[in-house]
Formats: C-alpha cells, sequence, structure tokens
C-alpha cells in the first residue's frame, strides 16, 4: 500500500480551545449563574434601597442611628487598618527573611482567624473579657466595659482582619529575597533607611491591596461584631449590625439603604484590588524580564 | 587596604562552611577565592563583608581587628551574584543610593552627588542609561551598574560574588576583561568569588584554591596551575589524565618509566598515582624508551587551537592528549590507529600535599 500524505486540519487557535456551541454553553451557563446570584441581587439591594424615593433614602442615612452605626464603623476601621498594617508587615518580614525557631507555627496561627467562624471569634472575646468572662471581674473593678463596647468591636473586627495584610505581603517578600536589604546595609544604610527606602517601596503595592482587603473586611464584618456589641443603637452598632435592625423591623427602604453603602464599599474594593492586582502583576513582571517599557513612572 | 582573615571557622546547622581558614591579601591586590560549590567561598566574601558573622577567629582590615565592625561601617564594596539592584530605582537613583543614606553631616550636597554619580556611569560606560530601570537593562548592564553602585561610596575593599556568574559566555569574557583593565585604574583591594578556573586564572593577581571549607593552595595563577599543591588543584584547575603505578623504594614506577620519589610513603599503600595534563602528554606512531602505555585512537578533534585526541588504553582507561596542531600533521593522526603515549611531566601527591613533579625519565 501507498502511504497517503498526511493531511492535517490546522485551525487557528489554540489546540485547546473548544468547538463553539460548548463555549457558547458554558459561557452562557456562567452568565446565567452570575446574573441571578450576583448581578440581580445588586440590582435589587439598589432597586429596594431607593424604592421609596431619594428623599426617604436620605432620610434612612441620615437618621442618627445610621450615622452613629456609620462613624462606628468608621471609626473601627480607622483603628483596625492602621494596627493590622503593622501588624501585617512585621510579620511578614519576620516569616520571609528570617529562619527561627517556631515559624510554622506563627504562621499557622496566623491563619487562625480564617479557620475559625467569626462568630467564635466573637464569643472567645466575650469568654475573656465579658463580665462572667476570665478578666470580667478584674476588669469590671477597674470601670473598663470592653464586651458591649467600642473596644469589644475594635477588638473582635482585627482578630477577624488580622492575617489579609500578612498572607498578602509573606509570597512576595519572600520572592524578592534579602539580597536588596544587604545590598542597602553595605552601602551604608542604617535599618530604618533600609527599611523605608528599600523594602517598603518594594512590597507597597503588595500592601496596598492587603490593606484594602483588609478595610472591606473590617467594614463588612458581621458575625464576630454581632456577638460582642450588644446591639445598643447609637452607641455600639456598626453599619452591618445597623442593616440587621432595620430589617427585623420590617423597615425595607431603610435596611437596603443602609445596605447599599456598605454595597458601593464593595464596589469600590473590587475596583481597587482589580488595579492593585493588576499594578503588582506588572510590577513582578517588569522585575524579572528584561528590556521593556518602563514599569515605574513615579518613583 | 589589606585584609586579613584569621583562624576563622563558620558553621551553619550542621554544616561546615569553613574550618579555620587564614588568608592574606595585600593592598590593592585582586584575589580570587576558587572552589566548587559548597566550598565556603561565599561564606568567606561575606564574613570579609560583615554580612555573616564567624563562629570564630577574626578579620583585620589593614592591622585593624575589624570583626565587631557592623557591615554598615567597614566601607566595603560587595557585588551580588544577582546583582541585587533596587528594582524600584532608576541606574542613577541605584549608584546614588549610598551617598544619599549617609549622616547628614558627611552627606555631598545635591551637585556633588549628580557629579560623582555622573562620573561613575562613565567609568562603566554607562552614562546613556542613567534614567532606566534596573528591568530594562541586559544583565551585562545590570552588572556593571552593581559595579558603579559598590564603587560609589568609594570603598576600601571590592567584593565581587560571582560577579559574572549569571552571564554568556562572550558577555563574560568581555567583562573580566574589562574588571581587570579597571582594577588597574583604581586600584581597589579586591576578593572575588568565582567557581569558573579560567576566570580566576584570567583575572586575579592570586589565586585561593578552596575544598570542604578549608583552603587548599594560595598563589600566583601560574603557580597554582603549574604546581598544584594538591591532589584537589590538579582535578579543579582543568582536566588531567590519573596513571595508576607503584612504589618500589624510593621510586615510583608507570609502566616502562621510573620516577625518583624521595619521600615515598614506606608503609602503607604503595600503589602510586600520577596526575598528567592532557597538554603534557605526546603521542608517537612508534613505541619509544619512555612510553607510558599504548592505546587506539577513539576521536580525534581538530577544531581549535589545540587538537583534542582521545585513547583508549589496553586496560580500557581513556585518556586525553592534547597536541598542538603541527605536531597533529607531522603525525597524521585518526581515530583507529593504534599510538603510544608519552609523558612530559608526572605529578604525584605520595603525602597528600607534598607534590613531586619529576621530569619523566626512561628506565635507565
Amino acid at each position: 500500500m501507498t502511504s497517503a500524505p498526511v493531511t492535517a486540519v490546522v485551525r487557528p487557535g489554540r489546540v485547546t480551545a473548544e468547538p463553539w456551541p460548548v463555549r457558547g454553553l458554558l459561557l452562557g451557563i456562567a452568565g446565567v449563574f452570575l446574573g441571578l446570584f450576583l448581578v440581580l441581587p445588586l440590582v435589587a439591594v439598589f432597586g429596594q434601597a431607593l424604592a421609596k424615593g431619594w428623599e426617604a433614602y436620605w432620610a434612612a442615612l441620615s437618621d442618627p442611628d445610621a450615622r452613629s452605626a456609620i462613624r462606628l464603623t468608621v471609626l473601627t476601621a480607622a483603628i483596625v487598618l492602621p494596627l493590622n498594617v503593622v501588624f501585617g508587615v512585621a510579620a511578614a518580614w519576620a516569616i520571609a527573611k528570617f529562619e527561627f525557631r517556631g515559624k510554622s507555627l506563627l504562621l499557622t496561627l496566623i491563619d487562625l482567624p480564617f479557620a475559625v467562624s467569626p462568630v467564635i471569634s466573637g464569643l472567645i472575646y466575650v469568654l475573656v473579657f465579658g463580665a462572667q468572662g476570665w478578666l470580667g471581674p478584674y476588669l469590671a473593678a477597674y470601670g473598663i466595659k470592653v464586651i458591649f463596647a467600642v473596644p469589644g468591636i475594635v477588638l473582635a473586627t482585627l482578630f477577624v482582619t488580622c492575617p489579609l495584610v500578612a498572607r498578602e505581603l509573606i509570597p512576595l517578600m519572600q520572592s524578592q529575597g534579602t539580597e536588596e536589604e544587604e545590598a542597602a546595609l553595605v552601602l551604608g544604610a542604617r535599618g530604618g533607611q533600609m527599611f523605608w527606602r528599600v523594602t517598603l517601596p518594594n512590597i507597597r503595592w503588595g500592601l496596598l491591596y492587603g490593606a484594602v482587603l483588609c478595610n472591606a473586611r473590617a467594614m463588612g464584618e458581621f458575625g464576630a461584631v454581632s456577638v460582642v456589641s450588644g446591639h445598643i443603637r447609637g452607641l455600639t452598632n456598626t453599619l452591618t449590625l445597623h442593616v440587621e435592625i432595620l430589617y427585623n423591623e420590617y423597615s425595607f427602604a431603610g435596611a437596603f439603604a443602609v445596605a447599599s453603602l456598605l454595597t458601593l464599599l464593595a464596589l469600590v474594593t473590587l475596583v481597587a484590588k482589580q488595579l492593585l492586582e493588576w499594578r503588582v502583576r506588572h510590577a513582578g513582571r517588569a522585575a524579572r524580564a528584561g528590556p521593556g517599557p518602563a514599569p515605574e513612572e513615579a518613583a | 587596604m589589606s585584609i586579613a582573615v584569621r583562624g576563622v571557622s563558620k558553621t551553619f546547622g550542621r554544616f561546615r562552611a569553613l574550618d579555620d581558614v587564614s588568608l592574606e591579601v595585600r593592598t590593592g591586590e585582586l584575589v580570587a577565592l576558587l572552589g566548587p560549590s559548597g566550598s565556603g567561598k561565599t561564606t568567606l566574601l561575606r564574613i570579609i563583608a560583615g554580612l555573616e558573622t564567624p563562629d570564630c577567629g577574626t578579620i583585620h582590615f589593614h592591622g585593624e581587628d575589624a570583626t565587631a565592625l557592623r557591615v554598615q561601617d567597614r566601607r566595603v564594596g560587595f557585588v551580588f551574584q544577582h546583582y541585587a539592584l533596587f528594582r524600584h530605582m532608576t541606574v542613577f537613583e541605584n549608584v546614588a543610593f549610598g551617598l544619599r543614606v549617609r549622616p547628614r553631616r558627611v552627606r555631598p550636597d545635591r551637585r556633588e552627588i549628580r557629579r560623582r554619580v555622573q562620573r561613575l556611569l562613565e567609568l562603566v560606560q554607562l552614562e546613556w542609561l542613567a534614567d532606566r530601570y534596573p528591568a530594562q537593562l541586559s544583565g551585562g548592564q545590570r552588572q556593571r551598574v552593581a559595579l558603579a553602585r559598590a564603587l560609589a561610596v568609594e570603598p576600601k575593599v571590592l567584593l565581587l560574588d560571582e560577579p559574572f556568574g549569571a552571564l554568556d559566555a562572550r558577555v563574560r569574557a568581555e567583562l573580566r576583561r574589562w574588571l581587570r583593565r579597571l582594577h588597574n585604574e583604581i586600584h581597589v583591594t579586591g576578593v572575588l568569588v568565582t567557581h569558573d578556573q579560567e576566570e580566576a586564572l584570567e583575572v586575579a593577581d592570586r589565586v585561593v584554591v578552596m575544598n570542604h571549607g578549608r583552603i587548599e593552595q594560595v598563589g600566583t595563577p601560574e603557580e597554582v596551575f603549574h604546581h598544584p599543591a594538591t591532589e584537589f588543584v590538579m582535578h579543579f584547575l582543568g582536566h588531567v589524565n590519573v596513571f595508576r603505578g607503584r612504589f618500589v623504594g624510593q621510586k615510583a614506577v608507570f609502566g616502562g618509566i621510573e620516577l625518583d620519589v624521595p619521600d615515598a610513603p614506606e608503609t602503607g599503600s604503595l600503589e602510586a598515582r600520577g596526575f598528567v595534563r592532557p597538554h603534557d602528554l605526546d603521542l608517537s606512531l612508534a613505541p619509544g624508551p619512555d612510553t607510558l602505555l599504548e592505546g587506539t585512537l577513539m576521536r580525534v578533534n581538530a577544531a581549535g587551537p589545540q587538537v583534542k585526541v582521545e585513547l583508549r588504553s589496553e586496560a580500557g582507561e581513556v585518556i586525553h592528549v592534547e597536541l598542538s596542531q603541527e605536531r597533529h600533521r607531522a603525525l597524521g593522526l585518526t581515530a583507529g590507529m593504534r599510538a603510544y603515549v608519552r609523558p612530559r611531566d608526572i605529578k604525584l601527591f605520595p603525602s597528600g600535599t607534598r607534590p613531586v613533579s619529576a621530569e619523566a625519565a626512561p628506565v635507565g
């Protein structure tokens, strides 16, 4: 038999590309799913919030209790965010750049808040600081209120959000190694100069990314805060708790109006996250690759 | 400035990186630390720089004990293997870094910094890249920026860790010659770490051959190449053929050749190992009185300045011979021919460290 010439059907595109009906079906399923479970609720939030018009929307937001909830949420984030940034940088620094005993234990501990339910996190603080808790009587003697007060809310939020910055920075710092820091030291830089001029600029996008996530979580936390807050209106009510209260009182327009604020925050966070992710990837690529366009204009 | 390393040891966990190492580097000299990976050469360099602290021993700069001096205060220039350029700074800012971080009273003003950085970039021929970022440079350019950055602080000692390791062969050879010229110009005391014997022999004034955390030999490139102190040095600095013979009294006997060995071992193993470099072997087509062994030519490669010949002996050993092109033409060698091997120089290390080099002499 003579061998026939081999004819290959060369299709443009990758070999892994699916035929278009399959692709269309998959995309369709994904689209319907996203529409049903993400876009529709999102539209519903704003739809419900504005169901009784702009005036009702504005009234719900300018209600003194709502105002106080906004203030408390912002205050909590304002305390938690800087603390987490400092903790995250310190922990990531220690883990990425030094070898020490108990390193894996520290890593596990950092992940702990992700592993336990937020409700449990809140409960831990009640058990420690509550009136019947270990430190309760001692704190009561000095008139310090932690549970059912602002400090408890801050502590619970801190616990829940503490892995976010560290988790973001550890792989970044590990991949960067210690050579640049060593170079700075050999060139005569003191520890502080090394940190501000070399370490921090190298991790800035990752740090900002972690901070954005941390902020979103701090403002949106419900479970842990719900346990320690006591739901005292105007005093220990955060935005998420306020939404719940309004909803339970059948004040739907008000609940959704406040919820729309948190939704807006989520949207802003997503956009910022997207931008930063692109930035981190871009910086990472520029650092690895050879000649290319200027990676960073503002140094 | 001179460097003196005295009795330095360093262990990492259970790994002994340096074992009682002592070394003197004279002012203005360029010394190469040469050895395989894990030989401790980089650890020694980092200890001199102050990036590691020795477990015991001292480092002296110009006669003064610098062991306790912090890395920032040692005034050394260090060029890292992977350059370690600050990725978020331009070339100009990288070079200026060492000047900018100085305490205010000793910091040059902006104009002075600009002038000095410009001059350094001219020195490394990169002034046209001042505004680029490290990611936009080629490997060779990054290497030169790293060097300019190290020189900016006017170091008394320049330390280079595998400076050309990550570059391709041509850029490497070019930079090597350039570094040698630069060293002749600025005359800073230099220590260079490398695992490439060619690089060490070409660039350095003196070569320190290291193995397993110890120094095997210190000498000029000629000394270590032509008069290796130990078997390890012999092996590490180029190809070598090993011939087995035996000791008979004060002589070592290899085939038809006898060598006088004054300090031949009186007891123990009577096996003698003779080392001959490929270019110290000659071939002939007829046996002579000084023939070491005969064999069959397996491969003749005439591409290159020297003709490389591979020969298999009766016993099955493969022997590498390098001949000049003239000798090759005169003999008319082709694979499959039989040939006789004659050594010009055999080296013996009877007591491990003391070498005996003997002109091969025919049995009288």
